[in-house]
């Protein structure tokens, strides 16, 4: 009898398992299409006005051109904060390896320019807002391993749907 | 169509198997060769120039810890370079946020907030933080934990601080 009940049993085990495995293939798709094609973020803060709100934008990032190094100046970068491994910060690439960068430190205080060679393999990066962000010209040059992904489409808010230039609008 | 259909089968199953495989690689764990004697004599204790490709190490690299990137002083982790982010490095954690450390090129530096500074084992043949300074902690690509290859060698990965490492 108990045999019986075993085969009678075994389609059910069957099925179950392969709806399991229906659903962890469908997990591990997601998590990568999220970490190698492209994935969804949640911008905040101000650092990025006037490319996005301070209320916060929800934006697409591709991690193609990060992989192929097909990053140009200009782009709007997902970057792993230097001095916050946990924290994702969006900012603009401003020079790549390589680059003289000019930058004015200390904006609204005085306008006195400094000068900076970004060493190899690693990129500048500031916000949009040169008056209240935190980006290379505090921290300095960051390493282009820290790049996640490069932020091309804005989705939210509607007004704002469309693609994300390579210049400051 | 029998072929086409075996051969689609295969192809169906083998992008399955590299999904999941990615995944667990990417969230868990995975394994790879360590190459170099910067890390001697925790990895390739032997150098031999002519054995060493067949004598290379196997680890594998646990990469939860990088949900909440805590990491404590003694661990071995591999990071992308900072000079060249395709190549990854395997180096031993020595300095955390706040900690001081001295060294021949500079003179005393505090490790700022969210950075670490990575030495090798082989302090005579290893390119590390003694070159390039303390690195961003977001570049840590997972924490070593077991040496699986050559089978002699299998074994869990000590935590060892800096006076440990000085003792040798």
């Amino acid at each position: 009898m108990g045999v019986g009940n075993l085969k009678q049993l075994t389609p059910f085990v069957k099925e179950a398992f392969q709806q399991t495995l229906f659903v962890a293939k469908f997990l591990c798709g997601i998590h990568v299409t999220n970490s190698y094609i492209c994935t969804f973020a949640l911008t905040q803060g101000p650092s990025m006005l006037p490319t996005f709100n301070l209320t916060g934008d929800l934006v697409l990032a591709e991690r193609l051109s990060t992989r192929f190094q097909k990053m140009q100046r200009g782009d709007v970068v997902l970057m792993r904060s230097p001095e916050n491994p946990r924290k994702i910060v969006i900012k603009r690439l401003t020079g790549m390896g390589g680059d003289t960068v000019k930058y004015v430190a200390a904006h609204g205080n005085n306008d006195k320019q400094d000068t900076i060679v970004v060493p190899d393999g690693h990129v500048w990066i500031e916000g949009d807002n040169k008056f209240n962000t935190n980006d290379s010209r505090k921290f300095g040059p960051v390493p282009y391993g820290l790049v996640q992904g490069r932020v091309f489409w804005t989705v939210w808010p509607p007004e704002d749907f469309g693609s994300v230039g390579r210049e400051v609008q | 169509m029998g072929t086409v259909n075996f051969l689609w089968n295969l192809t169906k199953n083998y992008f399955t198997f590299g999904l999941i495989g990615l995944t667990l690689s990417d969230r868990y764990a995975s394994i790879v060769p360590v190459g170099g004697i910067s890390m001697s004599p925790t990895f390739n204790p032997h150098d031999d120039s002519s054995v060493r490709s067949l004598t290379r190490d196997f680890v594998v690299v646990e990469k939860l810890c990088l949900e909440k990137y805590k990491f404590s002083l003694g661990d071995v982790v591999v990071f992308s370079s900072p000079t060249n982010h395709k190549e990854k490095n395997i180096k031993r954690i020595t300095a955390l946020p706040g900690d001081l450390v001295s060294t021949p090129h500079y003179d005393a530096v505090v490790i700022p907030e969210g950075h670490c500074w990575v030495e090798g084992d082989n302090q005579a043949w290893s390119l590390d933080s003694r070159s390039f300074g303390p690195i961003p902690l977001g570049l840590v690509r997972g924490r070593v934990t077991h040496v699986v290859w050559p089978p002699h060698r299998f074994g869990k990965v000590e935590r060892m601080t800096p006076k440990s490492i000085a003792s040798f």
